[in-house]
């Protein structure tokens, strides 16, 4: 297509750039306005004093920080721990998922067992079946541990990082089996013939080779669980509990008498650290997904 | 090893260059050290496992719970037998994961397949003693002229006791709600037994702080739930209660005495009146296929979960096919060598798939919401258009919200696969003659669907389940009028699961388990057929 339309470098007039590049920009510029839309929406709904979903409607009419200030500090809602709930969920079962998913990968990457393609092949297959498709299961399973370990039983964040790294061994470890197999072999050889063990070849060799992969992998996995909801609204029932997706949601069960610029400030606090975090690695997040699809 | 070394250079006084046999045993002695570590670390962290494990083997014997213990106790075994033994090595690697994939994945999987033949739910949560209990302690009233008992709360773990003294034989005997009174050695004062060891005897004011626990106490007098329960105020005198309903264990019905009607155990889980009236709480029991059975003969149940199927395949097609057209249409837009302000355009293209999906589905409710929102009140200029509550418009909601939020991917995708098709096919292409669509059309779209057509997959799967944006875009609503289950015209079956179990007055678990396994069925079938379609695919390349 692009060799079609490239047009001779002469002068040309709005027309022959219009049919050349322009028409693109207008596609780009209407596609991005529907994008950003919503966002702007609701930045300017968080510096809007006004409570209410009418009162949002002015775009950056009014500018201040006392929705801000009305989120961190409302007794009635406990925002600063909901933050801190979903940090910790999210990075401690980002983390573990992905070392767990890499010294499977590594296995099924590098040895030969029996059982390796059953192995492989129960992966995908449990996996068809989402987790939160059993919440009634976990619920009742959890109910029961919470009578014997209330440490990890309904309500507490441990227990809810334990259900979500059921899933350790999943598609992240298939993304990531793919990504072992394109580092050579030779490399494990040359580090055995040295004498190195199997543990220091992982650790000290192959960790580092597929750093991108564990990246791109920690981050789908961190967001995922910033926005699991079912399990999470099931698990955690105090509010100081729970996690922001949970505590947001039921902040604005009904938008009618919701505190919209209160809720929108918590939107934006939230989002931006997920926002920044995203952009800075889109290129390995994009190598990853087009790599997962031609290997998976 | 350094005592090796010693011994060998123990003449000398003075330190000679080191000898071969010397430098051969620091290299053993450094490479010695290493695995040392490892082995420290390692049996550090089996030890942390294995003080788990027994703390958790001594609370599951307190509560008798040999499976599970049994459970625990050979894992453990098998854990510390995986990571001494020097083979093994891919199990080393692989336990931690398959211990958690078993017990939060694999097991809850069963058991979704067991709940979904029980009728386990609201009125039907526990065995048939506790139903008993629970039924007889519900209908409990004090029994006229009876004696007064002296009594004394006590409280051991956080459980509430009751130390009971006899008026009539003055002996003392000691009970819990679960626990029927026993005769007990206790320490006795003015005829009164006061306390008992391993107790803690409840002072006044600790009964007046816990006095609604105290007034929930009611212990049985004997193995017999006929025989009644004894119940206290004020934690000093306690009274004989005996319940309206008897229990015939032999006959196993229920009688009320207050109005003579008689319950029969039913089969079904509950005691049942001739008129067909249950008393509940009823207990848990295995009904077979009756939740199935139900699903798809009761009028009620069938209505919704046939619209509701349909529409969530409606939905996942109609969302895969909308975001990943306009993804296409824009990577094909985007791929041209000379257009300015790529990269920027890029970044505002792709802050929708950043932004955190629950809270862009939340904000969309807000904007979209019937007589306050953005849209209507601004864009729309003050009109009134209900675009989550008319089931149509509804359906287009969730439709347009899910193309804002899935398209970015789709771009993303696509712009990688035109990317990884070579240039040469196109300049073959155009040397034949082909025009831009032609070459299009029969070139780069079959190749493009290659590398595309796994992820369209795994993007109808995710759709298949998209929990988030229905529950907090317009909750499944609006609702179906005249069904029974409390669904609506743009729930999809996951959200319909979740609301059968957990929203409403009745939670169904047993239902809604059923649900489940009709769609764990479907997701598999579709993914079986589709991984065939898939290999067919791949071996065009």
């Amino acid at each position: 297509m692009t060799e079609m339309t490239s047009a001779p470098a002469r002068r040309r007039g709005f027309g022959g750039w219009f049919s050349d590049t322009g028409w693109r920009h207008a596609v780009a510029i209407a596609v991005s306005a529907f994008a950003v839309f919503p966002l702007l929406y609701v930045f300017s709904a968080s510096l809007n004093p006004a409570g209410t979903l009418t009162g949002s409607n002015q775009l950056f009419s009014s500018i201040g920080i006392d929705s801000y200030v009305r989120m961190l500090t409302d007794p009635q809602v406990p925002y600063p721990m909901w933050f801190l709930n979903t940090l910790i969920v999210a990075t401690v079962t980002g983390f573990t998922m992905v070392f767990i998913g890499a010294l499977a990968a590594y296995t099924f990457s590098r040895m030969r067992f029996t059982g390796r393609r059953v192995g492989l092949v129960t992966i995908v297959v449990v996996q068809m079946f989402p987790q939160l498709l059993a919440v009634v299961a976990i619920f009742l399973m959890m109910s029961a541990i919470g009578d014997w370990f209330p440490a990890i039983g309904l309500n507490t964040l441990s227990g809810l990082i334990l259900i979500y790294l059921g899933g350790a061994l999943g598609v992240n470890t298939y993304l990531m089996y793919g990504f072992f197999n394109t580092i050579p072999k030779e490399l494990d050889e040359a580090a055995k013939i040295d004498g190195a063990g199997h543990a220091r070849i992982f650790f000290t060799i192959i960790l580092r080779l597929v750093a991108p992969i564990l990246a791109v992998v920690g981050l789908l996995s961190f967001i995922g669980i910033v926005n699991e909801y079912v399990i999470a609204s099931v698990m955690l029932i105090d509010p100081e509990k729970q996690t922001l997706v949970v505590g947001l949601t039921k902040l604005v069960s009904n938008p009618r008498y919701a505190d919209w610029s209160a809720f929108s400030a918590g939107a934006v606090m939230a989002a931006i650290p997920v926002v920044v975090v995203f952009l800075l690695l889109q290129k390995y997040v994009v190598g990853g997904l087009t790599a997962g699809a031609t290997k998976g | 090893m350094t005592d090796t070394l010693q011994a060998s250079t123990g003449e000398s006084t003075e330190s000679p260059p080191p000898t071969p046999r010397q430098r051969s045993a620091a290299r053993m002695a450094d490479a010695a050290a290493g695995p040392l570590r490892w082995l420290v670390l390692k049996i550090a962290l089996l030890a942390i496992v294995d003080a788990v494990a027994v703390y958790a083997v001594f609370v599951l014997f307190l509560h008798s719970e040999w499976l599970v213990l049994a459970g625990v106790v050979a894992v453990t075994i098998l854990v510390n037998w995986i990571y001494f033994s020097r083979r093994h090595i891919p199990a080393k690697y692989l336990t931690p994961g398959i211990i958690l994939l078993v017990v939060f994945q694999i097991f809850t999987l069963v058991y979704t397949g067991y709940i979904g033949f029980t009728n386990y739910g609201t009125g039907h949560n526990g065995s048939k003693d506790q139903a008993i209990a629970s039924l007889m302690r519900s209908s409990l009233v004090r029994v006229e002229d009876s004696p007064t008992y002296d009594v004394a709360v006590v409280e051991r773990f956080g459980e509430l006791g009751l130390l009971v003294t006899d008026p009539t034989d003055g002996e003392a005997s000691l009970g819990t709600n679960t626990q029927p009174l026993q005769p007990i050695d206790a320490t006795m004062e003015d005829g009164k037994a006061v306390a008992v060891d391993d107790w803690t005897t409840l002072a006044f004011s600790d009964v007046l702080a816990r006095s609604s626990d105290v007034e929930q106490l009611a212990v049985p007098a004997s193995d017999d739930p006929n025989d009644g329960a004894i119940r206290t105020q004020d934690g000093q005198k306690g009274y004989l209660y005996t319940s309206t309903l008897v229990y015939d264990e032999a006959a196993g019905t229920m009688t009320d005495t207050a109005t003579g009607v008689v319950y029969t155990d039913d089969g079904e889980g509950a005691f049942t009146s001739p008129e067909g009236e249950q008393l509940l709480p009823g207990w848990q029991v295995f009904v077979g296929f009756d939740n199935f059975v139900r699903a798809v003969t009761d009028a009620s149940i069938r209505g919704p979960l046939l619209a509701v199927t349909a529409w969530t395949f409606v939905f996942a097609a109609i969302s895969v096919a909308s975001t990943f057209f306009l993804g296409l249409l824009l990577a094909l837009v985007f791929q041209h060598k000379r257009m300015r302000f790529k990269n920027g355009y890029r970044i505002l293209l792709i802050l929708p798939y950043a932004f955190p999906a629950f809270l862009s589905a939340l904000i969309w409710a807000g904007m979209m919401n019937e007589s306050f929102g953005f849209i209507n009140q601004v864009l729309l200029g003050g009109a009134s258009v209900p675009w989550l509550t008319d089931p149509w418009l509804a359906k287009a909601s969730v439709l347009i919200v899910n193309l804002w939020l899935g398209f970015p991917y789709m771009f993303l995708v696509c712009m990688g696969a035109l990317q990884g098709i070579p240039e040469e096919v196109n300049e073959a292409a155009v040397v034949d003659g082909a025009n831009p669509w032609q070459i299009f059309r029969r070139i780069k779209l079959p190749l493009l669907l290659v590398t595309v057509t796994p992820l369209l997959i795994a993007s109808f799967a995710f759709n298949f389940n998209n929990f988030n944006l229905i529950y907090m875009l317009t909750g499944g609503g609006p609702r179906f009028t005249d069904v029974s289950l409390p669904v609506g015209h743009t729930d999809i079956l996951i959200s319909m699961v979740y609301k059968v179990a957990f929203t409403g007055q009745n939670r169904d678990y047993g239902l809604a388990s059923a649900f489940t396994i009709l769609i764990f069925i479907v997701v598999a079938a579709i993914s079986i057929i589709s991984f065939r379609k898939t290999k067919a695919l791949e071996e065009l390349n």
